[in-house]
């Protein structure tokens, strides 16, 4: 069983969070620092399982983690689970996430936290591996990213973006405004969330500079 | 106020969605918290509007805040609403809300099962596959138990994305509710052989997991699994298998046998390293499970442990981490073949990575020997010098205790350099484990006798520098070991040199700054102290000096009667009295010492931790009975602990007679010994050597070499440990001499004869004598302990509920609870039924009806799985008839299922199977714009004069109602039962309140006095609507239809029996005809089953035969013939009113078609 799964840039900052027992929102926070505190300090070159958790569960549980670029992707299984197999399955998820997201960094997980939580129920559910199969993880989430875009109707994609009801709009948008919208929202994206293309360490390590404190 | 609306769009327009907050709380690092607070209230609001997107993404930013720390748990309503969206993306984002902040504690969790039960049943795939998702993360027995039977039906379920999900998260439903394991067995078990790699995988996956628990139960399963290993070649299932054959093997080395060569097989031929490991874990399982000395298997021992080693060997630190691991696996059993890899495991002590280090610390505690374990110990001593991090020293220090202490200080040879290394591991910073060392320093000095007066000194020296171990109370945990100090020295003060210095020293002020615990033992031991002094004063004659201790002890103890500690300020204070006394009898020169010392006499056994617990009960004493009558009045209870106590034994008291001489110790000791020896439960301390030693004849004649303590022990905080390495390796260097010399001898003897004696020239294990005669005392256990250790289980593990047997057939109760109506007897209060209604909170009929629409048009080959399934429920169906008058709930259970079995026998009866439109029992009571009210009639068999009548309200509006009490006015013959005490005007409170969208189920039981006709009650339901408004007052009248058909009670009836109540002509006759009927004749049946409660007894042709009884006992008999285009039906009953009432309500049926 997966205990927990829990992702965090280099200075402790938590970007994702799944917890499969029951914690209380403190607790968590204890976890995800006191994990981030033993994790930080080994060095890159040591081995990738950790004993000591002492908050999650009891000496059964280990914590496996990898290291990428700017960001921890820890988990924290029993002994149910192989650990290479485990480390395999990290692999897994941060191709997928790459996949998905079109060379991912960090940026992504800020901004797509609740997107990342789909990849990853995909991959794992209620603490058990799901899906190992890349491809077959990436067509479900596909599937579903066109069911939600089948649910918006072409306008309000736009509209539901900045919550504008309704009511105000009247039944359609004009073509006009639509555009307006749309480069006013391209603009934003522009100044505040250029995205960093994630092809070496060094790049990553500067987006996490910026963006990471 | 238009005005207003746009502007209040407007504002919309600039709400935040999740990108904007997270990019907001970047821009204010400064007062985040006050930041994120004010879009707490943000999104307050926004959970205010009726916007579904609106809330839905007020919840996901929510989420994020989740992820940050923030409790949610406020808006977990507010989640259920946007579940309950229509729309995927809203139903996603509410899923997940719930995953990441519901638990068992959320009381509105109950609210959604409805919501999940549609949800799975939901036509779109991504529906079902989020809800189940979603339910995997916060499933509470309750909602395990309603929806056990819906996932299990999605098991099955066309689509393989379903069905792996299905198959996951029954095990978390097993662990909710255990009942449910064996009905949904086997199920698992097919899907074991799905022809989806991802939904095997999942089967596996759950198998696996339960079989880890409870590894016994799962035998079974052993050759399915066989197959898959050798068929399967994805690797994840393998490694899964490959474990679970890890956990069952030690329960059947058949199996083990079997396994070996395949492994072996799987370990040459694979190039994944996780295969490969896991591989060698198992091989090393069967190796444990096997007993060993089957020389064909120590091939394999080789084969692993060369695979580990050229794991530990890899660059790759993951590998030479789990090499290790595994290493220390085969370590247990097969010791030999790993200590040959000692250079690389000392090595690996070396490595810079703190986790491959503890492993290696692992394998070090099998790789003691006598000779070795002095420089091992060193080397960590090293280390824990050097350590950073305590956690890592704590374990250094544990570790160290373990290696040293194991099996009962087997390989210590020197105890002086065991208690040195304690001290100096007492200087060790901010360690947890003062209590261990505490508890090694006086295990050791109460075991070893011969050591006790270097241990005195040793402590003494401890006590004497308290200062610095207790320095700073921050360092709590090494100030533990103060304790054990003050106790040896007192309790073995005569060893103690200079005891007036020691004395001193637990009387400085500072001691009162040590924790309470602590200073008890001070206060207790310093009279111990006191007493030897004094004894040794008085009998030098020195009688000014025995004064000047004992007002030394007056003037300093008051520093402890002032404690706060009550357990201190009581010793000190009782001291303190006695001394004053001792120092009056002193003056008047009358000498004390040999009373006071009195009070210590006796010696103190060491008494094994379990030995409370095993002490066994005599027989023929029950210790549940009274051992006095129940005190009838309070007097009594001031005398029975005398009673109680009277005859105790007197073995472990300490009064003992001061003056035993040496002989007869010696005698005592002989004949304990001797005890101790015919007693078969005494556990001895075999293994060890040096209790062989100490039988053995001529133990004397070791040499023991004289150590020179004067220099180094004085001298706080300097290593001294190192010293007796040198010592000991002189020791032994001379031992080994006089051996030499005498095997010399022995050679010049011999020589010629025995050539290979040469080999003994190497240093083997049993060469080296202990430098002291060292005495351990076993600790003591009582008389006929039991030597069991089951007592070391825990009692409170949460998998022991899923340890059940799985081989068993099921028996016929033994089913996932379906939704059905609930029996609801008598209706006490409304208090009482509430929490009951809310948790059984079940959705129409109808949604059931149509998922399984769906399922028939599935294919061909569900259709045959439904055959085989309806036959199954036959068979159940019959034996619960017999069951019938015994089972009270199941006749409710089974009243439904027949109604389903007839309909479905039906149907599966004839070739020309047509889709029968959905059909719902429950017709509409009353409607308006907030609710609806759809309600249902069921029949009471217990009571002839009683039904349910359950009532589902759905709230339709947007905002949430409360208060809803239903009221009717009671007819003569019908009346609502209400509870006791209240008055026929006073309505029924629905005992759950409703939030938009959501419907749930309350039951009513009404009282009939005659049921031969139909009965009409007018009612009234009375509700508050609350919205952002406020709330306002509402009422909807209904009128409650009682039709006779709500009376009677589906009861099958067997040919014969229909045949001879036909005959019996106490049966009154009449007929109807309908016209125009269209539809087909199992149709038409089916209607005539469902709406009216009848069950087919035979049918030929267009012709069938139906049979159904009222719940006061009237049998109704029916003809039905099907013509061309009408349909004609003749009835029989005990009562011709009942019968042309029921008649008409068919009529108006059938008219209908």
């Amino acid at each position: 069983m997966i205990k927990a799964i829990l992702i965090f840039n280099n200075h402790g900052k938590p970007r994702l969070s799944k917890f499969y027992q029951r914690y209380s929102e403190d607790t968590q926070q204890q976890i995800i620092r006191e994990t981030f505190h033993l994790v930080s300090k080994r060095d890159e070159n040591v081995c990738n399982f950790l004993e000591g958790g002492l908050l999650i569960g009891g000496s059964d549980n280990k914590l496996i983690y990898r290291h990428y670029a700017t960001l921890y992707f820890v988990f924290c299984v029993d002994s149910s689970e192989s650990e290479l197999g485990i480390l395999d399955l990290i692999q897994v998820f941060v191709e997928t996430l790459d996949k998905c997201f079109e060379n991912v960094c960090e940026l992504d997980l800020i901004f797509h936290v609740d997107k990342v939580h789909n990849i990853l129920a995909e991959m794992v559910m209620g603490g058990m591996v799901l899906e190992t199969n890349m491809n077959e993880i990436v067509t479900q989430i596909d599937a579903q990213n066109k069911l939600e875009k089948s649910e918006k109707v072409p306008v309000s994609q736009v509209i539901t973006c900045l919550n504008i009801p309704q009511v105000w709009m009247g039944t359609a948008c004009s073509p006009a405004l639509l555009k307006a919208l749309q480069r006013l929202r391209t603009c934003y994206r522009g100044v505040g969330l250029q995205t960093h293309p994630v092809v070496d360490g060094k790049s990553r390590a500067v987006s996490g500079q910026q963006w990471g404190g | 106020m238009a005005l207003k609306m746009v502007k209040g769009s407007i504002d919309r327009m600039f709400d935040k969605n999740l990108q904007d907050l997270v990019r907001g709380i970047r821009n204010h690092k400064e007062d985040e918290a006050k930041y994120i607070s004010q879009c707490i209230d943000e999104i307050k609001q926004e959970l205010k509007q009726d916007n579904i997107a609106v809330k839905a993404n007020a919840v996901c930013k929510l989420t994020y805040l989740q992820m940050l720390g923030y409790d949610i748990s406020w808006a977990a309503f507010n989640i259920i609403e946007v579940m309950s969206a229509s729309k995927f993306t809203f139903k996603r984002i509410g899923y997940l809300a719930a995953s990441q902040c519901f638990h068992e504690g959320t009381d509105v969790i109950m609210l959604t099962t409805n919501q999940i039960r549609k949800d799975l049943s939901s036509p779109n795939q991504y529906d079902t596959g989020v809800a189940l998702t979603g339910l995997s993360c916060f499933v509470t027995p309750d909602l395990a138990r309603d929806l056990a039977n819906d996932i299990m039906t999605l098991m099955s379920h066309t689509k393989p994305y379903i069905r792996k999900k299905a198959v996951l998260i029954m095990y978390k439903v097993f662990l909710k509710y255990p009942e449910s394991l064996r009905p949904a067995f086997p199920r698992l078990k097919e899907k074991l052989e799905d022809p989806d790699p991802g939904v095997q995988s999942a089967a596996v996956n759950v198998i696996c997991e339960l079989a880890r628990r409870n590894p016994k139960n799962y035998l079974s399963l052993a050759p399915l699994f066989f197959k898959l290993m050798t068929s399967s070649t994805n690797n994840w299932v393998l490694i899964k298998i490959i474990k679970l054959f890890g956990a069952l093997t030690p329960l059947e080395p058949r199996l083990g046998k079997k396994l070996i060569e395949p492994l072996t097989n799987l370990i040459h031929s694979t190039s994944a390293m996780s295969l490969l490991y896991e591989c060698v874990n198992t091989v090393i399982a069967v190796l444990i499970s096997l007993s060993s000395g089957m020389p064909n298997h120590s091939a394999s021992i080789q084969l692993c442990v060369q695979k580990l080693r050229i794991l530990i060997e890899d660059s790759d630190q993951n590998l030479k981490y789990l090499g290790l691991l595994a290493m220390s696996k085969i370590l247990k059993t097969h010791p030999k073949s790993v200590q040959s890899h000692k250079d690389l495991i000392l090595q690996c002590l070396d490595d810079k990575d703190e986790s491959i280090r503890l492993r290696a610390l692992d394998l070090l505690y099998g790789m003691v020997s006598k000779k070795n374990l002095m420089e091992i110990v060193k080397k960590l001593m090293i280390h824990v010098d050097k350590a950073e991090g305590t956690t890592y020293r704590d374990e250094l220090l544990t570790k160290i205790i373990d290696i040293c202490s194991q099996s009962n200080y087997q390989y210590i040879t020197n105890f002086e350099w065991y208690i040195s290394i304690l001290v100096e591991l007492t200087r060790l910073e901010g360690t947890r484990h003062g209590h261990l060392i505490a508890a090694q320093m006086l295990d050791v000095a109460i075991r070893v006798k011969a050591i006790r007066k270097f241990a005195v000194s040793q402590m003494a020296m401890l006590l004497d520098n308290a200062h610095l171990i207790a320095s700073n109370t921050q360092r709590n945990g090494i100030c533990e070991v103060l304790y054990a100090a003050a106790w040896i020295c007192g309790e073995f003060s005569e060893h103690l040199e200079e005891a007036n210095q020691t004395l001193e020293a637990m009387l400085r002020p500072k001691v009162t700054t040590l924790p309470g615990h602590i200073q008890a033992v001070y206060v207790q031991n310093m009279v111990k102290l006191y007493a030897s002094i004094l004894q040794q004063k008085e009998q030098s004659g020195e009688k000014e000096a025995a004064q000047e201790i004992t007002q030394l002890m007056i003037e300093r103890l008051p520093q402890f009667v002032q404690s706060a500690d009550l357990e201190v300020q009581e010793r000190a204070s009782c001291i303190l009295q006695l001394i004053k006394y001792i120092q009056k009898l002193q003056i008047k020169e009358v000498p004390v010492a040999e009373e006071v010392i009195a009070l210590f006499a006796g010696e103190l056994n060491p008494v094994a931790p379990k030995a409370q617990k095993k002490v066994p009960v005599p027989e023929g004493l029950d210790l549940d009975a009274w051992i006095n009558e129940p005190p009838s009045d309070s007097e009594s209870e001031d005398e029975k602990p005398k009673t109680i106590f009277h005859d105790e034994e007197q073995r472990h008291s300490r009064h003992r007679q001061p003056e035993i001489d040496e002989e007869e110790l010696a005698r005592r000791r002989e004949a304990r010994k001797q005890e101790q020896a015919n007693n078969p439960f005494y556990i001895k301390s075999s293994p060890s050597p040096q209790k062989r030693y100490q039988d053995t004849p001529g133990v004397e004649h070791i040499p023991v070499v004289q150590i020179d303590l004067s220099v180094p022990l004085k001298v706080p905080g300097m290593p001294m440990s190192d010293q007796y390495v040198k010592l000991e390796e002189e020791r032994r260097h001379k031992q080994k001499l006089e051996k030499d010399k005498k095997k010399k001898k022995q050679k010049k003897e011999k020589r010629g004869k025995h050539h290979r004696h040469n080999s003994l020239h190497t240093e083997s294990e049993e060469d080296i004598a202990p430098a002291h005669h060292v005495d351990i005392i076993t600790e003591e256990m009582p008389e006929n302990a039991l030597p069991s250790d089951e007592d070391d289980k825990d009692p409170n593990d949460p998998y022991k509920a899923l340890d059940i047997d799985l081989d068993k057939p099921l028996a016929d109760n033994e089913k996932l609870p379906v939704q059905r109506h609930r029996n609801v007897e008598t209706l006490k209060s409304p208090d009482s039924e509430a929490p009951l209604a809310e948790k059984k909170s079940k959705k129409p009929k109808k949604k059931e009806k149509k998922h399984k629409e769906k399922e028939r048009e599935k294919g061909k080959k569900k259709e045959k799985e439904k055959k085989k399934s309806s036959k199954h429920k036959k068979k159940k169906h019959k034996k619960e008839k017999e069951e019938k008058s015994k089972d009270k709930k199941k006749s409710k259970k089974k009243s439904h299922h027949s109604e389903e079995e007839t309909t479905e026998s039906v149907q599966n009866g004839t070739l020309d199977d047509e889709p029968l439109p959905p059909m719902s029992s429950y017709r509409l009571l009353a409607e308006n714009p907030y609710i609806k009210m759809t309600y249902d009639i069921q029949g009471n068999l217990q009571n002839d004069s009683q039904v349910t009548v359950s009532v589902i309200f759905e709230n339709k509006s947007t905002s949430f109602l409360k208060s809803m009490e239903l009221n009717v006015l009671d007819s003569l013959n019908t009346k609502m039962l209400r509870p006791e005490g209240s008055s026929v005007h006073d309505g029924i409170p629905v005992p759950f309140q409703l939030p938009p969208g959501i419907s749930n189920e309350a039951q009513f039981v009404f009282t009939l006095q005659s049921i031969v006709m139909a009965q009409k009650l007018k009612g009234t339901l009375s509700f508050i609507v609350k919205n952002d408004e406020g709330s306002t007052h509402e009422k909807l009248d209904f009128k409650l239809h009682f039709s006779c058909a709500s009376y009677l009670i589906t009861t099958p009836c067997y040919s014969d029996a229909f045949a001879k109540l036909l005959e019996s002509g106490d049966l009154h006759m009449s007929s109807i005809k309908v016209d125009g009927i269209s539809i087909s004749f199992q149709h038409l049946l089916a209607k005539i089953c469902f709406h009216h409660h009848f069950s087919v007894v035979e049918r030929v042709d267009s012709c069938a035969s139906m049979y159904s009884r009222s719940i006061q006992g009237h049998h109704v008999c029916l003809l039905v013939k099907k013509g061309e285009n009408s349909v004609s039906i003749d009835g029989k009953c005990n009562d011709s009113t009942l019968l042309s009432n029921l008649l008409d309500e068919m009529k108006e049926t059938l008219s209908k078609c």
